[in-house]
Protein backbone atom coordinates (compact mmCIF):
# COMPACT_ATOMS: atom_id res chain seq x y z
CA UNK A 1 0.00 0.00 0.00
CA UNK A 2 2.64 2.36 1.09
CA UNK A 3 4.98 1.23 -1.76
CA UNK A 4 2.16 2.31 -4.04
CA UNK A 5 1.20 5.52 -2.80
CA UNK A 6 5.28 6.13 -2.90
CA UNK A 7 5.24 5.18 -6.25
CA UNK A 8 1.98 6.91 -7.45
CA UNK A 9 3.70 9.94 -5.40
CA UNK A 10 7.17 9.35 -7.79
CA UNK A 11 5.48 9.15 -10.84
CA UNK A 12 3.20 12.63 -10.25
CA UNK A 13 6.34 14.33 -9.08
CA UNK A 14 8.09 12.91 -12.32
CA UNK A 15 5.06 14.06 -14.17
CA UNK A 16 4.88 17.64 -12.49
CA UNK A 17 8.54 18.13 -12.98
CA UNK A 18 7.89 17.55 -16.90
CA UNK A 19 5.41 19.56 -16.72
CA UNK A 20 7.10 22.48 -14.85
CA UNK A 21 9.15 22.57 -18.32
CA UNK A 22 6.35 24.30 -20.33
CA UNK A 23 4.95 25.96 -17.16
CA UNK A 24 1.75 27.20 -17.08
CA UNK A 25 0.21 30.28 -16.19
CA UNK A 26 2.04 31.14 -13.03
CA UNK A 27 5.27 30.15 -13.74
CA UNK A 28 7.35 28.57 -11.51
CA UNK A 29 6.26 25.09 -10.09
CA UNK A 30 5.16 25.00 -6.22
CA UNK A 31 7.03 22.08 -4.37
CA UNK A 32 4.41 20.61 -2.01
CA UNK A 33 6.04 18.38 1.29
CA UNK A 34 4.41 16.36 4.01
CA UNK A 35 5.79 14.91 7.05
CA UNK A 36 5.69 10.80 6.82
CA UNK A 37 2.24 10.91 9.09
CA UNK A 38 -0.73 9.98 7.35
CA UNK A 39 -2.62 13.05 8.75
CA UNK A 40 0.09 15.76 7.33
CA UNK A 41 0.19 13.70 4.17
CA UNK A 42 -3.98 14.48 3.71
CA UNK A 43 -3.62 18.01 4.51
CA UNK A 44 -0.99 18.51 2.00
CA UNK A 45 -2.76 16.61 -0.90
CA UNK A 46 -5.52 19.45 0.07
CA UNK A 47 -2.68 22.06 -0.68
CA UNK A 48 -1.84 20.88 -3.50
CA UNK A 49 -4.89 19.66 -5.32
CA UNK A 50 -5.99 23.30 -4.70
CA UNK A 51 -3.26 24.91 -6.55
CA UNK A 52 -3.54 22.65 -9.18
CA UNK A 53 -6.98 24.39 -9.52
CA UNK A 54 -6.25 27.75 -8.90
CA UNK A 55 -3.82 26.81 -12.16
CA UNK A 56 -0.46 26.32 -10.45
CA UNK A 57 2.46 23.55 -11.16
CA UNK A 58 2.64 21.28 -8.35
CA UNK A 59 5.44 19.43 -7.58
CA UNK A 60 4.24 16.66 -4.27
CA UNK A 61 7.19 15.85 -1.99
CA UNK A 62 5.19 13.66 0.60
CA UNK A 63 6.20 11.63 3.95
CA UNK A 64 9.50 13.02 3.65
CA UNK A 65 10.22 12.55 7.47
CA UNK A 66 10.13 14.18 10.52
CA UNK A 67 10.93 18.14 11.48
CA UNK A 68 14.72 17.77 12.11
CA UNK A 69 14.55 16.10 8.15
CA UNK A 70 12.59 18.43 6.24
CA UNK A 71 12.95 21.62 7.60
CA UNK A 72 16.28 22.51 6.64
CA UNK A 73 15.04 21.28 2.96
CA UNK A 74 12.57 23.99 3.20
CA UNK A 75 14.84 26.60 4.41
CA UNK A 76 17.43 25.56 2.07
CA UNK A 77 14.62 26.57 -0.51
CA UNK A 78 13.93 23.03 -2.32
CA UNK A 79 10.25 23.17 -0.39
CA UNK A 80 7.56 26.12 -1.02
CA UNK A 81 4.93 24.61 1.25
CA UNK A 82 4.28 22.45 4.04
CA UNK A 83 1.79 21.76 6.44
CA UNK A 84 2.82 22.69 9.90
CA UNK A 85 1.47 22.89 13.49
CA UNK A 86 2.51 26.10 15.24
CA UNK A 87 3.82 24.85 18.55
CA UNK A 88 6.48 22.33 17.89
CA UNK A 89 7.54 24.71 14.83
CA UNK A 90 7.77 27.33 16.96
CA UNK A 91 9.59 25.03 19.91
CA UNK A 92 11.56 24.36 17.04
CA UNK A 93 12.81 27.50 15.67
CA UNK A 94 13.13 29.04 19.25
CA UNK A 95 13.66 26.20 22.27
CA UNK A 96 13.30 29.13 24.75
CA UNK A 97 9.71 30.00 24.25
CA UNK A 98 7.69 30.19 27.08
CA UNK A 99 4.06 30.61 25.02
CA UNK A 100 2.05 27.74 25.14
CA UNK A 101 -1.99 29.02 24.19
CA UNK A 102 -2.88 29.08 21.06
CA UNK A 103 -2.71 33.17 20.11
CA UNK A 104 0.86 33.92 21.82
CA UNK A 105 2.46 31.39 19.95
CA UNK A 106 0.92 32.06 16.42
CA UNK A 107 1.94 35.73 17.17
CA UNK A 108 5.61 34.21 17.99
CA UNK A 109 5.65 32.14 15.01
CA UNK A 110 5.45 35.14 12.79
CA UNK A 111 8.20 37.00 13.97
CA UNK A 112 10.10 33.56 14.41
CA UNK A 113 10.15 32.39 10.64
CA UNK A 114 13.40 32.96 8.70
CA UNK A 115 14.06 35.24 6.04
CA UNK A 116 12.53 33.58 3.09
CA UNK A 117 9.48 31.96 4.99
CA UNK A 118 6.22 32.97 6.25
CA UNK A 119 3.66 31.27 8.06
CA UNK A 120 0.25 31.85 6.66
CA UNK A 121 -3.43 31.96 8.73
CA UNK A 122 -3.45 29.02 11.12
CA UNK A 123 -6.24 26.72 10.91
CA UNK A 124 -8.65 26.44 14.27
CA UNK A 125 -7.83 22.03 13.63
CA UNK A 126 -5.24 21.52 15.85
CA UNK A 127 -3.84 18.16 16.06
CA UNK A 128 -1.76 18.12 19.89
CA UNK A 129 -1.31 15.61 22.72
CA UNK A 130 -4.39 15.71 25.08
CA UNK A 131 -5.63 13.81 28.29
CA UNK A 132 -8.68 11.94 27.38
CA UNK A 133 -10.90 9.92 29.78
CA UNK A 134 -13.60 8.05 29.14
CA UNK A 135 -16.83 9.58 28.63
CA UNK A 136 -18.46 7.74 31.54
CA UNK A 137 -15.69 8.69 33.59
CA UNK A 138 -16.24 12.56 32.58
CA UNK A 139 -19.84 12.41 33.42
CA UNK A 140 -19.69 10.71 36.84
CA UNK A 141 -17.29 13.27 38.03
CA UNK A 142 -18.39 16.29 35.98
CA UNK A 143 -15.20 16.65 34.04
CA UNK A 144 -14.76 18.97 30.65
CA UNK A 145 -11.24 20.98 31.64
CA UNK A 146 -8.03 19.69 32.99
CA UNK A 147 -8.76 21.90 36.02
CA UNK A 148 -12.07 19.80 37.08
CA UNK A 149 -9.57 16.59 37.64
CA UNK A 150 -9.25 18.21 41.20
CA UNK A 151 -12.85 17.05 42.20
CA UNK A 152 -11.96 13.70 41.60
CA UNK A 153 -11.65 12.37 44.82
CA UNK A 154 -10.48 8.87 43.31
CA UNK A 155 -6.97 7.93 42.56
CA UNK A 156 -6.19 9.03 39.33
CA UNK A 157 -3.41 6.62 37.19
CA UNK A 158 -2.02 8.30 33.60
CA UNK A 159 -1.04 5.47 31.15
CA UNK A 160 1.28 7.03 27.98
CA UNK A 161 4.53 6.39 26.45
CA UNK A 162 7.42 6.46 29.05
CA UNK A 163 8.98 9.39 28.22
CA UNK A 164 5.93 11.19 29.90
CA UNK A 165 6.94 10.11 32.69
CA UNK A 166 9.76 12.82 32.61
CA UNK A 167 8.45 15.43 30.16
CA UNK A 168 6.29 18.38 30.84
CA UNK A 169 3.28 16.59 29.35
CA UNK A 170 2.99 13.69 32.21
CA UNK A 171 2.25 13.60 35.55
CA UNK A 172 5.16 15.97 36.80
CA UNK A 173 3.36 19.19 34.36
CA UNK A 174 -0.50 18.17 35.54
CA UNK A 175 0.96 18.01 39.22
CA UNK A 176 2.78 21.99 38.14
CA UNK A 177 0.12 23.63 36.07
CA UNK A 178 -3.13 22.17 37.64
CA UNK A 179 -2.11 20.67 41.01
CA UNK A 180 -3.32 17.40 40.74
CA UNK A 181 -1.82 14.61 41.61
CA UNK A 182 -1.66 11.09 39.50
CA UNK A 183 0.19 8.01 38.87
CA UNK A 184 1.79 6.82 35.89
CA UNK A 185 1.78 3.55 34.25
CA UNK A 186 3.81 3.17 30.59
CA UNK A 187 1.55 2.06 27.34
CA UNK A 188 4.19 1.77 24.74
CA UNK A 189 1.72 1.92 22.31
CA UNK A 190 1.38 5.81 21.73
CA UNK A 191 -2.29 5.70 22.56
CA UNK A 192 -3.33 3.09 20.50
CA UNK A 193 -5.31 0.10 20.77
CA UNK A 194 -3.68 -0.64 24.16
CA UNK A 195 -4.02 2.23 25.65
CA UNK A 196 -7.63 2.93 24.84
CA UNK A 197 -8.64 -1.21 26.47
CA UNK A 198 -6.63 0.18 29.78
CA UNK A 199 -8.97 3.45 30.06
CA UNK A 200 -11.70 1.80 29.13
CA UNK A 201 -10.88 -1.83 32.05
CA UNK A 202 -10.42 1.50 34.30
CA UNK A 203 -6.66 0.50 35.09
CA UNK A 204 -6.17 3.65 33.82
CA UNK A 205 -8.04 7.18 34.34
CA UNK A 206 -5.87 9.26 32.06
CA UNK A 207 -4.21 9.00 28.63
CA UNK A 208 -1.92 11.48 26.73
CA UNK A 209 -3.73 11.33 23.04
CA UNK A 210 -3.37 13.44 20.03
CA UNK A 211 -6.64 15.72 20.23
CA UNK A 212 -7.18 14.46 16.39
CA UNK A 213 -7.23 10.51 16.82
CA UNK A 214 -10.10 9.31 15.25
CA UNK A 215 -10.13 6.40 18.12
CA UNK A 216 -11.45 9.26 20.52
CA UNK A 217 -14.29 9.43 19.07
CA UNK A 218 -14.54 5.25 17.92
CA UNK A 219 -14.21 4.53 21.99
CA UNK A 220 -16.51 7.25 23.29
CA UNK A 221 -13.72 8.93 24.91
CA UNK A 222 -13.46 12.94 25.84
CA UNK A 223 -10.72 15.25 25.54
CA UNK A 224 -9.97 17.43 28.42
CA UNK A 225 -9.94 21.06 27.47
CA UNK A 226 -6.02 22.49 28.61
CA UNK A 227 -7.95 25.41 30.07
CA UNK A 228 -4.40 26.19 32.03
CA UNK A 229 -2.03 25.73 28.52
CA UNK A 230 -0.11 22.54 29.93
CA UNK A 231 0.42 21.39 26.37
CA UNK A 232 1.82 23.45 23.45
CA UNK A 233 -0.66 24.67 21.30
CA UNK A 234 -0.57 23.21 17.85
CA UNK A 235 -2.40 24.57 15.67
CA UNK A 236 -2.41 23.37 11.64
CA UNK A 237 -0.44 26.19 10.19
CA UNK A 238 0.97 26.76 6.12
CA UNK A 239 4.77 27.30 6.15
CA UNK A 240 5.38 29.13 3.29
CA UNK A 241 8.15 30.00 0.86
CA UNK A 242 8.76 33.37 -1.61
CA UNK A 243 7.72 31.14 -4.59
CA UNK A 244 3.68 30.92 -2.72
CA UNK A 245 2.44 34.26 -3.97
CA UNK A 246 -0.74 36.11 -2.70
CA UNK A 247 -3.01 34.65 -4.75
CA UNK A 248 -1.67 30.90 -3.80
CA UNK A 249 -1.81 32.23 -0.18
CA UNK A 250 -5.12 33.45 -0.63
CA UNK A 251 -6.23 29.84 -1.78
CA UNK A 252 -4.10 27.90 1.49
CA UNK A 253 -5.87 30.58 3.59
CA UNK A 254 -9.12 30.01 2.64
CA UNK A 255 -8.60 25.83 3.66
CA UNK A 256 -7.04 26.47 6.35
CA UNK A 257 -10.33 28.78 7.43
CA UNK A 258 -12.68 25.77 6.32
CA UNK A 259 -11.11 23.05 8.26
CA UNK A 260 -12.69 22.64 11.54
CA UNK A 261 -10.81 20.62 14.28
CA UNK A 262 -13.87 18.06 13.25
CA UNK A 263 -12.78 18.18 10.35
CA UNK A 264 -9.29 17.05 10.78
CA UNK A 265 -10.60 14.39 13.35
CA UNK A 266 -13.40 12.94 9.97
CA UNK A 267 -10.31 12.82 7.59
CA UNK A 268 -7.92 10.81 9.66
CA UNK A 269 -11.00 8.49 10.17
CA UNK A 270 -11.64 8.30 6.72
CA UNK A 271 -7.88 6.89 6.41
CA UNK A 272 -7.36 4.74 9.68
CA UNK A 273 -10.74 3.21 9.52
CA UNK A 274 -12.13 3.44 6.07
CA UNK A 275 -8.37 3.07 4.38
CA UNK A 276 -8.87 5.35 1.28
CA UNK A 277 -5.71 7.53 -0.43
CA UNK A 278 -4.82 10.71 0.22
CA UNK A 279 -6.09 11.86 -2.75
CA UNK A 280 -9.26 10.87 -2.42
CA UNK A 281 -10.39 11.88 0.75
CA UNK A 282 -8.65 15.52 0.02
CA UNK A 283 -10.81 15.31 -3.30
CA UNK A 284 -14.04 14.45 -1.46
CA UNK A 285 -13.15 17.29 1.29
CA UNK A 286 -12.95 20.16 -1.35
CA UNK A 287 -15.79 19.30 -3.05
CA UNK A 288 -17.76 19.14 0.66
CA UNK A 289 -16.58 22.26 1.38
CA UNK A 290 -16.88 24.03 -2.14
CA UNK A 291 -13.51 24.59 -2.41
CA UNK A 292 -12.89 23.30 -5.62
CA UNK B 1 26.36 9.73 24.61
CA UNK B 2 29.74 7.87 24.90
CA UNK B 3 30.73 4.88 27.60
CA UNK B 4 31.53 7.40 30.40
CA UNK B 5 27.88 8.72 30.78
CA UNK B 6 26.68 5.33 30.48
CA UNK B 7 29.19 4.42 33.36
CA UNK B 8 28.11 7.28 35.27
CA UNK B 9 24.23 6.21 34.53
CA UNK B 10 25.12 2.90 36.25
CA UNK B 11 27.04 3.95 38.97
CA UNK B 12 24.58 6.63 40.18
CA UNK B 13 21.02 5.27 39.75
CA UNK B 14 20.65 1.94 41.93
CA UNK B 15 18.28 3.47 44.44
CA UNK B 16 15.01 4.50 44.86
CA UNK B 17 11.24 2.27 43.33
CA UNK B 18 12.59 2.96 39.73
CA UNK B 19 16.12 1.91 40.17
CA UNK B 20 18.51 -0.52 38.97
CA UNK B 21 18.23 -2.31 41.95
CA UNK B 22 14.37 -2.47 42.22
CA UNK B 23 14.24 -3.04 38.18
CA UNK B 24 16.66 -5.88 38.45
CA UNK B 25 14.75 -7.66 41.18
CA UNK B 26 11.74 -7.21 39.19
CA UNK B 27 13.37 -8.48 35.99
CA UNK B 28 14.62 -11.90 37.92
CA UNK B 29 11.79 -12.39 39.75
CA UNK B 30 9.29 -11.54 36.65
CA UNK B 31 12.16 -14.26 34.63
CA UNK B 32 11.88 -17.22 37.59
CA UNK B 33 8.15 -16.38 38.10
CA UNK B 34 7.79 -16.98 34.07
CA UNK B 35 10.03 -20.06 33.55
CA UNK B 36 8.80 -22.01 36.52
CA UNK B 37 5.23 -21.87 35.32
CA UNK B 38 6.28 -22.72 31.77
CA UNK B 39 8.10 -25.44 33.52
CA UNK B 40 5.38 -26.68 35.14
CA UNK B 41 3.30 -27.25 32.41
CA UNK B 42 6.28 -28.46 29.98
CA UNK B 43 8.38 -30.87 31.81
CA UNK B 44 5.87 -32.98 32.56
CA UNK B 45 4.45 -33.09 29.34
CA UNK B 46 7.69 -33.73 27.78
CA UNK B 47 8.75 -36.29 30.09
CA UNK B 48 5.26 -38.28 29.47
CA UNK B 49 5.67 -37.84 26.16
CA UNK B 50 9.40 -39.33 25.67
CA UNK B 51 8.47 -42.20 28.12
CA UNK B 52 5.80 -43.29 26.39
CA UNK B 53 6.93 -42.41 22.59
CA UNK B 54 3.54 -41.33 22.00
CA UNK B 55 2.58 -37.81 20.51
CA UNK B 56 6.75 -37.18 19.62
CA UNK B 57 5.51 -35.85 16.07
CA UNK B 58 3.22 -33.67 17.27
CA UNK B 59 6.13 -32.22 19.49
CA UNK B 60 8.21 -31.82 16.53
CA UNK B 61 6.11 -29.95 14.77
CA UNK B 62 4.60 -28.02 17.19
CA UNK B 63 7.55 -26.90 18.93
CA UNK B 64 9.22 -25.70 15.81
CA UNK B 65 5.87 -23.33 15.14
CA UNK B 66 5.98 -22.11 18.67
CA UNK B 67 9.21 -21.21 18.46
CA UNK B 68 8.05 -18.98 14.98
CA UNK B 69 5.76 -16.80 17.17
CA UNK B 70 6.27 -13.24 17.63
CA UNK B 71 6.53 -12.05 21.06
CA UNK B 72 6.09 -8.74 21.02
CA UNK B 73 2.93 -9.70 18.65
CA UNK B 74 1.37 -12.01 21.55
CA UNK B 75 2.12 -9.62 23.86
CA UNK B 76 -0.31 -7.28 22.03
CA UNK B 77 -2.59 -9.62 21.34
CA UNK B 78 -3.15 -10.82 25.16
CA UNK B 79 -2.82 -7.04 25.92
CA UNK B 80 -5.81 -6.41 24.10
CA UNK B 81 -7.92 -9.46 25.48
CA UNK B 82 -6.19 -8.93 29.18
CA UNK B 83 -5.61 -5.46 29.73
CA UNK B 84 -2.24 -3.67 30.92
CA UNK B 85 0.01 -5.39 33.77
CA UNK B 86 1.25 -8.70 34.08
CA UNK B 87 -1.07 -10.42 32.87
CA UNK B 88 -0.06 -10.27 29.52
CA UNK B 89 3.60 -10.45 29.54
CA UNK B 90 3.84 -13.66 31.93
CA UNK B 91 1.41 -15.31 29.21
CA UNK B 92 3.60 -14.15 25.97
CA UNK B 93 6.90 -15.34 27.74
CA UNK B 94 5.80 -18.66 29.05
CA UNK B 95 4.56 -19.51 25.33
CA UNK B 96 8.33 -18.59 24.23
CA UNK B 97 9.59 -20.61 27.29
CA UNK B 98 7.73 -23.94 26.12
CA UNK B 99 9.52 -25.43 23.32
CA UNK B 100 12.81 -25.12 24.71
CA UNK B 101 11.37 -26.97 27.82
CA UNK B 102 9.25 -29.59 26.35
CA UNK B 103 12.03 -30.43 23.46
CA UNK B 104 14.55 -30.70 26.44
CA UNK B 105 12.17 -33.10 28.72
CA UNK B 106 11.12 -34.95 25.76
CA UNK B 107 14.77 -35.21 24.33
CA UNK B 108 16.18 -35.86 27.74
CA UNK B 109 14.15 -39.19 28.46
CA UNK B 110 14.06 -40.40 24.91
CA UNK B 111 17.31 -40.52 24.47
CA UNK B 112 18.27 -42.97 27.58
CA UNK B 113 19.28 -46.19 26.15
CA UNK B 114 16.19 -48.57 25.25
CA UNK B 115 17.97 -51.41 26.76
CA UNK B 116 18.66 -49.44 30.11
CA UNK B 117 15.35 -48.68 30.43
CA UNK B 118 14.13 -52.71 29.85
CA UNK B 119 16.81 -53.66 32.42
CA UNK B 120 15.45 -51.77 34.90
CA UNK B 121 11.71 -52.89 33.35
CA UNK B 122 13.00 -56.37 33.59
CA UNK B 123 14.23 -55.85 37.29
CA UNK B 124 10.83 -55.26 38.54
CA UNK B 125 10.51 -51.40 38.21
CA UNK B 126 7.29 -49.60 38.44
CA UNK B 127 6.58 -47.11 34.89
CA UNK B 128 6.88 -44.59 38.02
CA UNK B 129 10.11 -46.61 39.22
CA UNK B 130 11.33 -46.37 35.64
CA UNK B 131 10.63 -42.65 34.99
CA UNK B 132 11.98 -41.14 38.48
CA UNK B 133 14.96 -43.83 39.09
CA UNK B 134 16.25 -44.12 35.45
CA UNK B 135 15.05 -41.90 33.38
CA UNK B 136 15.00 -38.71 34.40
CA UNK B 137 18.45 -39.21 36.47
CA UNK B 138 19.85 -39.94 33.12
CA UNK B 139 17.88 -37.43 31.07
CA UNK B 140 19.10 -34.42 33.40
CA UNK B 141 21.43 -32.69 31.42
CA UNK B 142 19.24 -32.51 28.28
CA UNK B 143 16.41 -31.84 30.29
CA UNK B 144 18.50 -28.68 32.49
CA UNK B 145 20.06 -27.89 29.27
CA UNK B 146 16.42 -27.24 28.08
CA UNK B 147 15.82 -25.19 30.93
CA UNK B 148 19.03 -23.19 30.10
CA UNK B 149 18.02 -22.42 26.82
CA UNK B 150 14.24 -21.37 28.38
CA UNK B 151 15.71 -18.73 30.90
CA UNK B 152 18.43 -17.15 28.66
CA UNK B 153 15.34 -16.64 26.35
CA UNK B 154 12.73 -15.72 28.48
CA UNK B 155 15.67 -13.23 30.97
CA UNK B 156 16.66 -11.25 27.49
CA UNK B 157 12.91 -11.04 26.25
CA UNK B 158 10.88 -9.98 29.40
CA UNK B 159 12.56 -6.53 28.37
CA UNK B 160 9.34 -6.35 26.19
CA UNK B 161 7.05 -6.93 29.65
CA UNK B 162 7.69 -2.86 30.31
CA UNK B 163 5.73 -2.37 26.74
CA UNK B 164 2.63 -2.71 29.19
CA UNK B 165 3.78 -2.63 32.49
CA UNK B 166 5.85 -0.80 35.17
CA UNK B 167 8.63 -3.76 35.70
CA UNK B 168 11.58 -4.47 34.35
CA UNK B 169 14.99 -3.45 33.03
CA UNK B 170 13.23 -3.00 29.97
CA UNK B 171 12.07 0.51 31.69
CA UNK B 172 15.11 1.68 30.89
CA UNK B 173 15.51 0.85 27.30
CA UNK B 174 11.91 2.77 26.21
CA UNK B 175 12.58 5.62 28.15
CA UNK B 176 16.15 6.07 27.38
CA UNK B 177 15.36 5.18 23.07
CA UNK B 178 12.33 7.84 23.65
CA UNK B 179 13.72 10.23 25.11
CA UNK B 180 17.30 9.88 23.33
CA UNK B 181 19.38 8.99 27.00
CA UNK B 182 21.00 7.13 24.94
CA UNK B 183 23.66 6.66 28.08
CA UNK B 184 20.04 5.19 30.25
CA UNK B 185 19.33 2.76 26.57
CA UNK B 186 23.09 1.26 26.66
CA UNK B 187 23.12 0.66 30.46
CA UNK B 188 20.12 -1.00 30.75
CA UNK B 189 21.45 -3.22 28.01
CA UNK B 190 24.04 -3.85 29.63
CA UNK B 191 22.26 -4.94 32.87
CA UNK B 192 19.98 -7.12 30.77
CA UNK B 193 23.05 -8.91 29.37
CA UNK B 194 25.02 -8.96 32.59
CA UNK B 195 21.99 -10.94 34.27
CA UNK B 196 21.54 -13.26 31.59
CA UNK B 197 25.11 -14.44 31.85
CA UNK B 198 24.94 -14.64 35.74
CA UNK B 199 21.71 -16.97 35.00
CA UNK B 200 23.84 -18.42 31.99
CA UNK B 201 26.81 -19.69 34.04
CA UNK B 202 25.02 -20.83 36.71
CA UNK B 203 22.47 -22.70 34.74
CA UNK B 204 25.62 -24.45 32.61
CA UNK B 205 27.88 -25.26 35.84
CA UNK B 206 24.28 -26.92 37.19
CA UNK B 207 24.04 -28.80 33.77
CA UNK B 208 27.99 -30.00 33.76
CA UNK B 209 27.92 -30.98 37.55
CA UNK B 210 25.08 -33.22 36.37
CA UNK B 211 26.92 -34.77 33.23
CA UNK B 212 29.78 -35.39 35.69
CA UNK B 213 27.00 -37.31 37.89
CA UNK B 214 25.45 -39.26 35.04
CA UNK B 215 28.60 -40.40 33.69
CA UNK B 216 30.32 -40.77 36.59
CA UNK B 217 27.30 -42.12 39.58
CA UNK B 218 30.09 -43.04 41.93
CA UNK B 219 32.28 -39.25 41.98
Amino acid sequence: MSHRTHRFAALVAVAALALAGCSGAHGQTIVVGSQDYYSNEIVAEIYAQALEKGGYAVDRQFRIGQREVYLPEIEAGNIDLFPEYTGPLLQFWKSSTTARLADAVYSELVQAAPAGLRVLDQSPATDQDSYVVTSAFASQWHLTTISDLKGVTVPLVMGANSEAQSRPNGPQGLLDTYGVTCGFTPIEDGGGPLTVKALKDGTIQLAIIYTADPSIMANDLVSLEDDKGLFLASHLVPLASDKVDDKAAALINKISAAMSPSDLVALDARSVTDQLPAATIATDWLKDKGLV
Amino acid sequence: MNLGETFTWLATHWAGPGGIGARLAQHLLLTLAVVAVAAIVALPLGVLIGHTHKGAAVVGASVGAARAIPTLGLLTLFGLALGIGLRAPVLALVILALPSLLAGAYAGVETVPPAVVEAARAVGLSETQIVWRVELPLGAPVIIGGLRAATLQVVSTATLAAYIADTGLGRFLFIGLKSRDYAQMVGGAILVIALALILEVTLAATQRLVSVHVTHPRQ
